[in-house]
């Protein structure tokens, strides 16, 4: 029974985050918003690729920063998408106090509503590396794609993404219009030293000691080594993680993963019990 | 035009641009954030021009580029959308009402608006530079000052004008603004010299005055490499700058009173959630 009305909770949520998302969009501005912005952001990295290469985009290099900051999409996104539940209802719609009172898995609310999120995300993801691969040459080889590889990786990845986001939830109950600046912070950390666009082995070594704890950085290897592996075999050492067998990668994602669930749920658990408290559940500071 | 009116809309624009000025910086922590997330991005490009081996005038265009961003994002966010905000919470009734002119709460905006992102986006330059270790040649302050000054006023004079138009985006407001995000940067150059993308490309993005403002400083910071990534030459940007300056402050003003009009038609103008 608990598990039906779950179902129905996450549905709901996910179905009030696809209105809030697009339907409240005029459609054109929406389908340009979700293809533009990530090819967009893209080619920057291209552009500045080219100036230094003139215009050659063949290396395993460019394949290598082309997907990382595709997927990169998922990190920010996710993140952003499970944090921005309650910065957006409680500021914005100010909704955040009915649906908090409602009989429902609150958890599953919050995750219903990421849940589109991830899947709009998912759209851009595709996208971006289609047009990378028709139109700029990146290095994926749809029959060398290592298949079980790239979807443990990713089922792993992006539900660590969603733990930590949990987190990062609780802590925005907390803080006044710092939602976003705690999402893209953290988001801006793992872009620096978890290996996203440039191997970990450029930063200097106490940085890698950090990169080397973020589950960011054996995610975006992890995915990696499926989607291109050839890529990565011809970076060899350059990404810093090729003495990491494929089977010690998915333990440590499967490690990160519980280990974040309990520290996640615990920071949520003591953010709203702080929240209440302090009568911040239905706090509004002029969004 | 009477001294007393006058006066009033001076106030208007102190009033307004008040808490920007010092609301914005009682909250340190924004402050942090201001400064730091900018860093990020630019440290991440920066590295990829360092395993590259690339020449460091490139990563002194992205530290460049970075710190400029934080213009560009509070002309989006704290400009262009502020008017809609303002509608959601109830204060756009208070100013239509108020016996000042609009242009006034504009101003103010864009004065508080441009006073603490210079704060923000000069520590996050400074804080760049020294990281990388990047020289910048400071040999013609003027025409730097000058390039600076103009960019921004053209540029805040943008913002105005978006700040009327945003009012008919309703909802749409967040997509717009996060649509002008990347594709902005992308399109004015930030990361990467604007003559990449082509004459054409660059001469369409160049009515965004951030895109020959941040051309124009990138060639006075490094006058002996920087000239061969320019797309025109700075005293050109600073003219057609300085005409953008007229340009958009006088559509901001008409926009304004179009959607004054407007509004009055419909008597929805201040409506909220739609």
């Amino acid at each position: 029974m608990a598990v039906r009305d779950d179902l129905r909770t996450f549905k709901n949520a996910a179905w009030l985050g696809w209105q809030m998302e697009a339907n409240w969009t005029d459609p054109f501005l929406f389908a340009t918003y979700s293809v533009v912005k990530p090819i967009a952001g893209t080619l920057i990295l291209v552009f500045m690729y080219v100036v230094i290469t003139q215009g050659d985009t063949g290396g395993a290099f460019f394949s290598f920063m082309y997907v990382g900051n595709a997927m990169y999409m998922f990190v920010a996104d996710v993140l952003f998408g499970v944090t921005w539940v309650i910065h957006d209802d409680r500021e914005h719609y100010m909704t955040l106090k009915q649906v908090y009172i409602a009989p429902i898995n609150f958890y599953t609310y919050i995750f219903g509503r990421a849940a589109i999120k991830i899947a709009i995300t998912t759209v851009g993801v595709i996208l971006t590396l289609v047009f990378g691969v028709l139109v700029l040459g990146v290095g994926i080889d749809v029959g060398a794609i290592d298949w079980p590889m790239l979807a443990a990786s990713l089922v792993l990845g992006l539900s660590c993404l969603c733990i930590m986001g949990l987190a990062l939830g609780g802590v925005s109950f907390l803080t006044a219009k710092h939602g976003e600046g705690i999402n893209e912070g953290v988001a801006g950390v793992f872009y620096v030293l978890s290996g996203v666009i440039f191997p970990i082995t450029v930063l200097p070594p106490w940085a890698q000691g950090i990169s080397k704890v973020l589950p960011v950085t054996y995610w975006m290897e992890g995915v990696r080594r499926g989607l291109e592996p050839g890529v990565v075999s011809e970076l060899g050492g350059q990404t810093g993680l090729a003495g990491f067998s494929d089977l010690t990668l998915i333990l440590v994602l499967v490690a990160s993963s519980i280990a974040f669930l309990f520290i996640s749920l615990a920071i949520f658990k003591a953010a709203d019990r702080a929240a209440r408290r302090k009568g911040k559940v239905d706090w509004t500071t002029t969004y | 035009m009477t001294e007393t009116w006058l006066l009033r809309n001076l106030r208007a624009v102190r009033g307004r641009a008040y808490p920007r000025i010092v609301g914005a910086n009682r909250e340190l922590s924004w402050v942090f954030f201001d400064v730091t997330l900018p860093l990020l991005t630019v440290a991440a490009y920066a590295y990829i021009y360092k395993f590259m081996n690339a020449p460091s005038e490139l990563i002194g265009f992205v530290i460049l580029g970075g710190a400029m961003t934080a213009f560009w994002l509070n002309i989006l966010w704290s400009m262009a959308s502020q008017l809609y905000w303002e509608k959601e919470t109830g204060n756009l009734s208070l100013f239509m009402i108020a016996p000042i002119s609009r242009m006034s709460i504009l101003a103010g905006m864009a004065v508080g608006g441009l006073f603490f992102t210079t704060l923000r986006a000069a520590s996050t330059m400074i804080i760049g530079v020294v990281v990388f270790g990047i020289a910048l040649d400071m040999s013609q302050p003027l025409m730097l000052i000058s390039v600076f000054v103009v960019t921004m006023i053209a540029l805040y004079g943008m913002g105005m004008m978006f700040a009327s138009l945003y009012l008919m985006f309703g909802r749409e407001a967040y997509h717009v603004s996060n649509l002008m995000t990347e594709p902005i940067y992308l399109a004015s150059g930030f990361y990467f010299p604007v003559k990449l993308l082509g004459f054409w490309a660059a001469a369409g993005a160049s009515i965004i005055p951030i895109t020959l403002g941040l051309d124009a400083l990138r060639q006075l910071f490094y006058p002996v490499t920087g000239t061969q990534y320019q797309f025109l030459s700075a005293d050109i940007e600073l003219a057609i700058l300085a005409v953008l300056c007229l340009v958009f402050i006088l559509l901001s003003k008409l926009s304004l009173d179009y959607m004054e009009k407007l509004g009055k038609q419909t008597g929805r103008l201040t409506l909220r959630w739609q």
